[in-house]
């Protein structure tokens, strides 16, 4: 039966033009596409081009697009004012929804405001929980850098570190700052260490340089998969014998937790924000759902360590986590 | 350089050319192609970008690079140029919000405050540079490296966060507001008054490029300045001058950054300055100096605007936009090269 109706689909996608419904299909044995009318949902984030991290939030949104039917328009930029220029694009486009990050929320919350006024229902994720609300978000799908600060900040203390150091790869940027204040909370010992994460050598060598200089170090913290990996290396090259933990996670990340030499990682489960906020979307439009009650929906921490570290590899290995 | 150009300036006044050869030799027509080439593109793939309310968004975001593009372009046309740019406006807009805030004042002496460290940043880099000699590539990296490090640095110290606190409340900021960063209702449709301070500025550069004393200063100590020393052009109070012309437009800039969204994030700006300089250059600017104009630069930019918002409009992967400007940079400047050359020929 979906055999025989995939390329019936695939035919009456070519032929029909753009924005009809596709034919229906037939009870639940049919195509894996909602049956709901066309949405064009645009993705506004504040990613730079190229982060893998990114690349999940997109991929989860991208499922979610496939299977409610939504043609999903992927866009961003760093610059605050750049991306409320997205957004504005976004309202000309006349999109159904509009799913954005609100890491800069006092450059976005002019036209954020305009979307809800637009009538098009907006939906925030990653960054800008505590504004989400107020900036007119009906909800929010995300983790808060300080919760997972704490999560990693309780967990080395009930290890017995008391002198951790704290990667910071992007001096200034708010969500890290919140992560190592998180951190520092539950061990008041921990040392921040400013590195440039746009340069991987001179982390690894500003990292090896702290270590050599910082013997009573017993633990080192990475903000991001890659530089957490950066960091592993470092501390193998200088024979430190300091613990590594991390935040965020990439499949290497997953194996390097597998073979010992980073001890635990919390994750935010990006996939869960793109796929959320899209489906969010998807899920008012359809029955005037709101997802999460007026709260935000918690996308983590999750805490990944040794005991399940083999089974998230899988996945992670699949680039979904 | 600065002799040719100022031969077609009398030969404008006599008018013996023919006008089709004279409009070729105008350093933006190689833009001007291309802006409507690619205006015409975006509209066909992308009936949305026709909409006014398209067309004023694509205003707005050539309108941010274009009111650098301005100063960039004369800069430039003077024979030097500026990579603190990019960071310079974040510096004015931190140190509006900053004094402001810090000692509870009218917004407007921030305002104030920051035209006088805008405009001493350019005074700084063209003094070094005329007193030293350097290149500006130099001296002007050495000080985008600094400014970008205080940035940082005081905010931080200053406010205690990376981002300056709101001066949303401050007495003065709604006026303030209404200057830099309203909007106003044009057939319906809300265009940014940053587009027309810019057609303003393009404006008041053109008739000093073209109608003034100073302007033609600035094509000659772009072309030659030891030539331009020799017949008594005061090369050093130029070229000082042009850095702050810079600064000014710098301040514009961060008065709309700081005004539209109420707070500076102390680590933006940096890469812009390419983006102001791509502008020019892609209006016909050379890097050598001498030739040049502030049309150009404009042109310039509105092709940058077009080319970052169409790939929206059209639903492009935005993965290919840089491919597609470093392209178009390239197109423009060969173009542009050509043009000039068979000009000139005749």
């Amino acid at each position: 039966m979906a055999l025989a109706v995939v390329p019936l689909l695939a035919l009456g996608a070519c032929s029909s033009g753009g924005g009809r419904t596709e034919p229906a299909s037939t009870g639940g044995g049919g195509g894996q596409v909602a049956d709901t009318a066309r949405l064009k949902v645009a993705m506004i984030t504040h990613a730079a081009a190229g982060d893998t991290f990114w690349d999940i939030v997109r991929k989860g949104a991208e499922t979610a697009a496939k299977k409610d039917n939504v043609e999903l328009l992927y866009s961003g930029d760093a610059e605050g004012g750049r991306q409320a220029q997205l957004v504005q694009q976004a309202i000309d486009q006349k999109v159904d929804g509009i799913v954005v990050t609100l890491a800069k929320p006092q450059a976005l919350k002019d036209v954020v405001k305009k979307a809800v006024d637009a009538g098009i229902p907006v939906v925030s994720i990653n960054a800008g929980e505590d504004q989400s609300k107020a900036i007119g978000a009906f909800t929010h799908f995300g983790q808060s850098d300080k919760l997972a600060g704490v999560t990693v900040g309780q967990r080395l203390a009930s290890e017995g570190i008391k002198h951790p150091i704290c990667v910071i790869q992007e001096q200034g940027h708010v969500g890290l700052e919140n992560r190592c204040a998180g951190v520092k909370e539950n061990v008041p010992g921990t040392e921040i260490l400013n590195v440039n994460g746009a340069d991987m050598t001179s982390v690894s060598s500003t990292v090896s340089a702290k270590l050599q200089s910082t013997p009573d170090a017993d633990a080192i913290v990475g903000l991001g998969a890659p530089f957490t990996l950066t960091i592993v290396k470092a501390v193998k090259e200088t024979g430190s014998k300091v613990k590594v933990a991390s935040f965020d996670l990439n499949g290497e990340l997953a194996k390097a937790i597998e073979d010992g030499s980073v001890e635990f990682t919390v994750d935010q489960q990006p996939y869960l924000q793109g796929y959320g906020g899209v489906d969010a979307i998807w899920l008012s439009k359809v029955g005037g759902f709101k997802v999460g009650g007026g709260q935000q929906v918690y996308t983590g921490p999750a805490v990944i360590d040794k005991s399940n570290a083999a089974d998230v590899s899988k996945f992670a290995q699949a680039g979904i986590r | 350089m600065a002799n040719a150009v100022l031969t077609i300036a009398t030969d404008e006044r006599v008018s013996a050319r023919n006008p089709l050869q004279k409009l070729l030799v105008r350093p933006e027509i190689g833009a001007l192609v291309g802006a409507l080439v690619l205006f015409v593109f975006f509209s066909a793939i992308a009936p949305v970008f026709l909409q006014p309310s398209s067309l004023a968004t694509v205003l707005y975001g050539s309108s941010t690079i274009g009111i650098m593009a301005v100063g960039v372009a004369l800069l430039m046309i003077g024979g030097e140029f500026d990579l603190s740019t990019g960071v310079a406006v974040i510096t004015s807009a931190l140190s509006a919000s900053m004094f402001s805030w810090y000692f509870s004042t009218n917004v407007w002496v921030g305002v104030a405050f920051a035209l006088v460290v805008s405009l001493g940043i350019g005074f700084i880099n063209g003094w070094i540079l005329v007193k030293t000699k350097l290149p500006s590539f130099i001296v002007t990296l050495a000080s985008f490296l600094m400014l970008a490090g205080l940035n940082l640095g005081l905010t931080r110290m200053i406010g205690g966060a990376v981002a300056t606190p709101s001066v949303s409340d401050l007495d003065g900021f709604d006026a303030a507001r209404v200057l830099f960063a309203s909007t106003v209702k044009i057939a319906g449709v809300d265009v940014t008054i940053t587009v027309f301070i810019w057609i303003a500025l393009v404006a008041v550069a053109s008739w000093v490029l073209l109608r003034t004393k100073v302007g033609n200063w600035i094509f000659a100590v772009g072309g030659d300045a030891n030539a331009a020393r020799a017949v008594g052009v005061p090369v050093k109070a130029t070229k000082i001058g042009l850095f702050m012309a810079v600064g000014f437009c710098g301040w514009i800039l961060g008065m709309h950054n700081l005004f539209a969204f109420n707070t500076v994030q102390s680590g933006e700006g940096v890469g812009n300055e390419f983006l102001y300089i791509i502008a020019a250059v892609i209006g016909g600017c050379l890097l050598t100096g001498g030739y040049g104009s502030a049309v150009g630069g404009a042109i310039g930019a509105f092709i940058f605007g077009m080319a970052n918002k169409g790939i929206v409009y059209a639903q492009w992967n935005p993965d290919w936009f840089k491919f597609f400007l470093g392209l178009m940079l390239l197109l423009a400047t060969i173009v542009n090269l050509i043009v000039k050359r068979r000009a000139e020929l005749k």
